[in-house]
């Protein structure tokens, strides 16, 4: 099925009569490419770019400089072109990537504004705004590409190609974790996904794409000036990619299509309309994008998708990923916390608390509202580095780690406002957790050779799924589930990622009575089978019923620890609740 | 070099410097208010002065008619009784424009209120509709915003250069014109302006507030629309003014805007988009640099500024966790 993008290749023996159609063909594929340039950064990784033209003109310039200067080859030409399209791509996203996410957006925009001024004024080395010119023609097989006929065969298969690389990159551990990356980026780094690394390897494929563009652009054209590489050119490939429908490939792949023929027949019709020749599409380009940003957000693409056949998912036949051991020996304290304090400006969310959890136990952690239990929970998980004190896993120091650190070492957590993404499905939801145990890389995950792993990952989500009563909601949407089981899954993702010590944030609000039994059931043969679990909750009848022992907060300090009987007798604990007199 | 030069050098570092520091202010103060990066902030800096020769000139410029088209959306956005604000000011604007094509000392605050009509429309039509988006989605339309203006910039004004009359004539000294005393001497009082308006009334603290915490200055009452239409109103008086003052020095074009205001962001980038203080600082030493830049190499001048925000979002860097709740 995926195999059909081959069919492009059709297209240049349909078009063969019209020598116009296919330069605007070759024109396609290479704007095609730069829109999956941005499918990969802004589509998955939320991240957006300005300056994808100047990574087009690194390929473009250094294959030019090399075939045209120097006499060398053109494949050398590519090489050093894809190089330095990825050096400028490390530079800029290594410098950004930690940031807040508009500061890459912004850097991107001076330095594409930089480069296209040095390109214009190196005249001794670029040519300046005349360029260089006689780029040689690639040859294949020892017939040159210098038709557009035979040219275009090049750039649809690499384009297919890529399409399919993309696909892949989708259905896969990295595809999730940049979708969830883009959604909850504290959630994603709980499951071990590592955000700067990430962003910055997303950010790298998008420069390599858009490079390998600007290769094939120059020896199309076999002549390369600065104009092709502007903030200009830049801006309307992200017209393309979001008026199509930057989330996903067809969508990018239709902007792409609309705006190659769009510009040509702009070109010639508003200079006509306005009396003048100029760049005056940039007009167009400029009230088009506001346009659908305002009244399709989503790009055109989700519009037509709702008309096409929806394929059906397929629930996971496969072996499970094999089991993690739990940790820990019989009674041994698995998570330990001493002396945490936390200040948020003058206020003490969190004085000298101090807890352990031991192998096979459910701690509970309970309090009035505000009492800090959340913060302690971030304060454990990494989420927030703890001001003093000390938290270890299994007799490792873990304080001030930042969360994917954490995860790796067996603790899983879940949020007390869930922390899922609405727009996949329950299933990819559950595989999220399985990030930190499969080690596909992008190079693997684009050459297809990660999809034995990914099917066992989703078997173990689907297990994990089956665990909390979920499994025949496994396709659908996460956004279509109510709050109380939004909970249930997100036991599920925790399950699925094989930690055994579980950080549950009020696991129980929002269920039904008969839901709020079997939640309880399931923890508790949980911690019979020797999972860990420190749990938040505000439902007394619940955390009596379920916990070995509870933990008492009131306002950032303990106030009492012992078994439920114990607390519940505590005249400390029943002031905090029942503001009776002490 | 000698003394005279680094005087000279100093001196345009300074001019520049100011204008690229209010602009900084500016867009930091949209960005606090409302989330948008405004990135047309140059286009709307160098309408001020274009059409302020259009109108010297005897004619109406096409910005007016940009402006009166999107003030004429956003009175049909309104509706009731909140349509009475574009449709009023829309019309105070159509007058003025006649009147300064009469009497040139009225063009000037024309050009003003152009400007500023045409930021308010530009929020309310194109920003307000999509309310909740992210910082990316209102950047991408910030940055649209700007290819559709700055062509538009060409289709009203052409390809050419022109320099307006300055206010005052003459040099104070050698290297300092009194235009150019004139344009500090803005920068200095909307400065101070700024730092009263938010310091001490109620409606400056209102706004911090709107961008301190926008759930929680809704919940007291204040509107986030109103917090960003006054955000958009400061940004573009202030670009239209230093556009209108600086027109004479450096000529105006409908392409030279985009430079102005990116120096601005590299000055508001240094400053974290976050801080006044710094970002104005930041714009001195971006205007510093340049000047000296320009001396050295000029024809990269441009591009060599840029070069400033490495050190910057490295030290940002350094100190920014990665994870974000």
């Amino acid at each position: 099925m995926r195999y059909l993008w081959f069919s492009l290749l059709l297209l240049p023996l349909l078009l063969s009569p019209f020598p116009f159609y296919l330069t605007l063909l070759n024109f396609f594929a290479i704007a095609a490419l730069v829109a999956l340039s941005l499918y990969v950064l802004t589509g998955l990784g939320g991240m957006t770019s300005f300056a994808q033209a100047a990574f087009m003109g690194m390929g473009a310039y250094a294959t030019a400089l090399l075939t045209v200067k120097g006499g060398y080859s053109p494949w050398l030409g590519l090489l050093l072109g894809l190089g330095l399209a990825l050096v400028l791509a490390l530079v800029l996203g290594g410098l950004t990537v930690r940031l807040k996410g508009h500061f890459l957006p912004l850097s991107t925009i001076a330095w594409q504004v930089a480069l296209y001024i040095l390109a214009g004024n190196l005249v001794g080395l670029t040519g300046g705004h005349t360029g260089l010119t006689d780029l040689p023609p690639l040859v294949l097989f020892g017939l040159p590409l210098d038709s557009a006929f035979r040219y275009a065969f090049l750039s649809l298969f690499l384009l297919a190609l890529l399409v399919l690389a993309l696909h892949n990159l989708r259905e896969s551990r990295l595809g999730r974790a940049l979708l969830a990356l883009r959604g909850d980026a504290l959630a994603a780094a709980s499951f071990g996904v590592d955000p700067a690394a990430l962003r910055l390897k997303a950010f790298l494929l998008s420069g390599f794409l858009a490079g390998l563009a600007g290769f094939l652009y120059a020896h199309f054209l076999r002549f390369v000036n600065p104009t092709p590489f502007s903030l200009e050119a830049s801006i309307k490939y992200l017209v393309m990619a979001v008026a199509g429908g930057v989330g996903a490939i067809p969508g990018v792949l239709l902007g792409a299509a609309l705006f190659t023929g769009l510009e040509d027949w702009l070109k010639d019709l508003l200079p006509l309309l306005l009396g003048r020749q100029g760049n005056y599409e940039t007009i167009a380009y400029g009230l088009i994008l506001a346009a659908i940003l305002i009244l399709a957000p989503r790009g055109l693409w989700p519009l037509l998708a709702r008309y096409l056949p929806r394929r059906e998912g397929r629930l996971p036949r496969e072996a499970p990923l094999s089991e993690r051991p739990l940790l820990g020996g019989e009674g041994q304290v698995v998570l330990e916390a001493q002396g945490l304090r936390k200040a948020f400006g003058g206020l003490l969310a969190v004085n000298g608390v101090s807890l352990g959890l031991r192998r096979g136990e459910i701690l509970a952690l309970i309090g009035p509202n505000g009492a800090g239990k959340t913060t302690v929970f971030n304060l454990i998980t990494g989420a927030i580095p703890p001001d003093a004190g000390e938290v270890r896993l299994l007799g490792r120091p873990i304080t001030g780690l930042p969360p994917h650190r954490i995860h790796p070492l067996g603790l899983a957590r879940t949020f007390q406002h869930p922390h899922l993404f609405p727009e996949l499905s329950v299933l990819e939801n559950a595989a999220l957790g399985t990030y930190a145990r499969t080690r596909a890389g992008f190079l693997q995950v684009l050459l297809g050779l990660h999809r034995k792993e990914e099917a066992r990952a989703l078997a173990t989500a689907y297990r994990a799924l089956k665990r909390v009563g979920l499994e025949s909601l496994a396709l659908e949407k996460a956004e279509r589930l109510p709050a109380g089981q939004q909970r249930l899954l997100e036991i599920a993702r925790a399950l699925a990622s094989g930690a055994s010590v579980l950080l549950l944030d009020e696991p129980g609000a929002g269920l039904r009575a008969g839901e709020k039994r079997e939640l309880a059931h399931l923890l508790k043969s949980l911690a019979r089978e020797g999972y860990s679990i420190l749990i938040v909750d505000h439902d007394m009848d619940l955390i009596m019923g379920l916990a070995d022992r509870v933990v008492v907060m009131n306002y950032g300090e303990k106030i009492a620890e012992g078994t439920p009987k114990e607390v519940q007798k505590n005249p400390l604990v029943r002031a905090a609740y029942l503001g009776e007199v002490a | 070099m000698d003394a005279t030069i680094l005087g000279l050098l100093l001196l345009d570092a300074l001019q520049n410097g100011v204008v690229y520091g209010l602009l900084a202010l500016a867009l930091v103060l949209v960005f606090a208010v409302t989330r948008v990066i405004l990135v047309p902030i140059g286009e709307l800096l160098m309408f001020a002065p274009l059409s302020l020769v259009w109108l010297q000139g005897g004619k109406l410029p096409g910005t007016l008619w940009l402006a009166l088209a999107l003030g004429l959306l956003w009175a049909l956005l309104s509706r009731g009784r909140g349509s009475l604000w574009p449709l009023g000011l829309g019309a105070l604007l159509f007058l003025l424009a006649l009147l300064g094509l009469k009497l040139p000392l009225l063009a000037y605050p024309a050009a003003v209120l152009l400007v500023v009509y045409l930021g308010l429309a530009t929020y309310r039509v194109f920003f307000q509709p999509m309310r909740e988006a992210t910082v990316l989605a209102y950047l991408i339309m910030a940055v649209g915003l700007h290819v559709a203006y700055q062509g538009l910039g060409l289709v009203f004004f052409g390809p050419e250069q022109y320099r307006p009359a300055p206010l005052l004539s003459g040099e104070v000294t050698v290297g300092l014109s009194w235009q150019g005393v004139l344009v500090l001497l803005f920068a200095l009082s909307a400065v101070v302006a700024l730092y009263l308006f938010f310091r001490f009334s109620l409606f400056g603290k209102a706004l911090l507030a709107a961008a301190e915490n926008r759930l929680g200055a809704r919940l007291l009452g204040i509107r986030p629309e109103e917090a960003g239409m006054v955000a958009f109103a400061i940004a573009s008086f202030l670009a239209a003014v230093s556009g209108l003052l600086l027109a004479p020095l450096i000529n105006a074009a409908y392409f030279m805007g985009f430079m102005l205001g990116l120096k601005g962001f590299v000055a508001a980038i240094l400053g974290g988009l976050s801080s006044y203080p710094v970002a104005f600082l930041g714009a001195l030493l971006v205007g510093l640099f340049e000047s000296f830049t320009s001396f050295y190499a000029s024809a990269y001048k441009e591009a060599l500024v840029f070069l400033l925000l490495v050190p910057a979002l490295f030290f940002q860097s350094l100190k920014a966790r990665a994870v974000e709740e």
